[in-house]
């Protein structure tokens, strides 16, 4: 039988750091310790810090200097300073002005849909059911495929000659004969928008459900003391309750969205001739056309619109979070 | 609070959550009902809701004229070794933020929560330039490198949150015992923590193995492309074959479907401790 006698020792000995020791020795110690904390921080976080350094911020960076330069991929040794040239054939590009309309039709024509629907279904989905959990599993399955793919599958069903979507809508006589929905500027943006809410109505759902759950039975109970109707409940008590997470919410899609070109890109690829190019979306083809000064450019007017959405995110998380202490 | 509901809200109810259910897995049972069709009836009228002969004939082709299976085997080790790493290095990263105070830590958390606005695509051109400096182009090695990167963000912040729902007096004890720092984050942190770990590692996998702007630009020869750099080729041209696109689509979805069936759970609260904490 092994003797417990080392346990009980290693117990009661107080360890050498917790000795209170005295004079310079304590400085020296303390300083040994503030060092050997520095120093695990460190260590700990370099690799993280590093790749998002070199590989995210490094080109971010250099793409905003590259705006300012002549910078194409055919003549790659000779980038010359062209001050803000990109941004004049920019602004003088009628296309841009199109995809400026296009991605603030995507924007709120995906948003408001998805919230509406999203908030619906958590509503419906507070009350628990037997297979709630198997529900949510699979309500949740767009999320496990790429925004990419999902532009082809509904590319699929939206083919203008065997699409399942014409051929649902003859059966049901909404049409009588079928619509070339991608091949029509006019149905291609109404298309991709459907597309984008029947992928984003879930992340609401899931979202404003765990919202709902955090608010505390007591109020309503308060709210049913004082007879108050299921609607004025919730217009009265949930929704002034999870107003800032609603908000956080609805901040972080509106980034999302505008990111979003991946979507549009499996849809239509842009077109038919760039008609239902979004600015990310037309920003990716010039990349790929190989003028990254122009991209560039455009990549800026990007980023600043997003650090105008960022800032309203991140000051909405901090009233939340003065708002709980 | 959970209040008598009436027949007509309890109908109601059951109906707008299944047909939500309907509509959500429509667009997935018509893919994969075209994928197993014949190429003749796929093109014909009436539409078939239930295929009336079953092929494999799609599946087959993709891998015997296409060359589907270095896609596939080219995606699965680039996101599976690109997922691992970033796992590693999240749970260090995540483990720093989640446990210490110090002067720059909210200047790497609004590091990390901006990249998460700003998409990767958006420095394209300068990121393939960076790439030739370092002879990284058209390189599986390469594209996991920037992977790394694009997925540590979100990682850490989802880790961070697994690691704050753990008491600190867990590891302190193990310290204590003459542990050092990292032996009780792998040996007593990381036995607790499994599920949200390999919930992290399936997320990461599941990003790295749909991405597809970073690998279209990144990887140009036809044996080093991924499963979506080799989608978007099925597309440029104006015809495109459906029956393989439609194979290919389900053998791309199927995989990450299962993993996340298997940890739709722990992610659901990453993303929200990720998106709504901050």
């Amino acid at each position: 039988m092994p003797s417990p006698a080392p346990a009980i020792e290693r117990r009661t000995a107080v360890p050498a750091s917790l000795v209170p020791p005295s004079g310079g020795e304590a400085t020296r110690r303390r300083r040994e310790f503030s060092r050997r904390r520095a120093l695990t921080i460190a260590a700990f976080l370099a690799p993280a810090v590093a790749f998002v350094t070199l590989f995210t911020y490094y080109p971010m960076f250099s793409g905003v200097f590259g705006a300012f330069r002549n910078w194409s991929i055919y003549n790659i040794e000779n980038q010359s300073w062209v001050g803000l040239a990109n941004f004049e054939t920019i602004l003088a590009d009628g296309l841009f002005w199109k995809t400026i309309g296009n991605t603030v039709l995507w924007v709120v024509g995906s948003l408001v849909p998805q919230f509406v629907i999203g908030f619906a279904l958590a509503l419906w989905l507070r009350r628990r059911f037997r297979f709630r959990g198997v529900y949510q599993a699979l309500i949740f399955f767009p999320w496990a495929v790429s925004g990419f793919l999902i532009g082809i599958l509904f590319r699929w069903m939206f083919n203008g000659e065997f699409g399942v979507v014409n051929d649902l809508l003859m059966k049901t006589g909404l049409i009588d004969t079928p619509l070339p929905w991608l091949a029509d500027p006019a149905l291609a943006m109404p298309a991709i928008i459907v597309a984008n809410v029947w992928y984003g109505v879930t992340f609401f759902a899931i979202m404003i459900l765990a919202a709902l759950q955090s608010v505390p039975d007591e109020l309503y109970e308060a709210a049913a003391l004082d007879g108050t109707t299921k609607a004025r409940a919730l217009w009265h008590v949930t929704i002034p309750y999870i107003r800032t997470t609603l908000t956080l919410i609805v901040l972080l899609r509106v980034i999302w969205i505008f990111n979003f070109p991946d979507l549009i890109f499996g849809m239509t690829g842009g077109g038919p001739a760039g008609q239902t190019h979004i600015v990310t979306t037309y920003m990716i083809e010039i990349t790929q056309q190989g003028d990254y000064g122009r991209a560039s450019a455009l990549g800026i007017l990007v980023l600043v619109v997003l650090m105008v959405f960022a800032s309203f995110y991140l000051l909405a998380t901090r009233e939340r979070k003065e708002a709980r202490r | 609070m959970i209040t008598l509901e009436s027949r007509a809200g309890r109908i109601t109810r059951i109906a707008a959550l299944g047909l939500w259910l309907v509509l959500t897995l429509f667009p997935l049972y018509w893919i994969v009902v075209t994928a197993f069709k014949p190429t003749s009836d796929i093109y014909r009228f009436p539409l078939e809701y239930w295929p009336s002969t079953f092929s494999m004939e799609n599946f087959a082709g993709l891998f015997s004229r296409a060359n589907f299976g270095t896609y596939l085997v080219n995606s699965l080790i680039i996101a599976t070794v690109s997922a691992a790493i970033v796992t590693v290095i999240s749970l260090l990263s995540g483990y720093i933020i989640a446990r210490f105070e110090f002067r720059a830590r909210g200047a790497v958390i609004l590091a990390f929560l901006v990249t998460q606005m700003i998409p990767a695509f958006i420095a394209l051109g300068p990121l393939y330039q960076l790439m030739v400096t370092l002879g990284l182009v058209n390189d599986r090695t390469g594209l996991v490198f920037v992977y790394i990167a694009m997925c540590i963000p979100f990682s850490t912040i989802m880790l961070r949150g697994f690691f704050e729902n753990v008491p600190d007096a867990l590891e302190e004890a193990a310290m204590i015992d003459g542990c050092s720092r990292i032996g009780a984050l792998f040996r007593i942190l990381v036995p607790v923590m499994t599920p949200g770990i390999v919930a992290a590692f399936i997320f990461n996998f599941v990003s790295c193995w749909n991405e597809l702007f970073l690998s279209v630009t990144l990887l140009t020869s036809d044996a080093n492309k991924t499963v979506p750099t080799a989608l978007n080729g099925f597309i440029t041209s104006y015809n495109i074959d459906w029956g393989s696109m439609s194979a290919a689509a389900v053998l791309t979805i199927v995989p990450t479907m299962v993993m996340f069936a298997f940890a739709s759970k722990y992610i659901v609260q990453g993303l929200t401790a990720g998106a709504v904490k901050g």
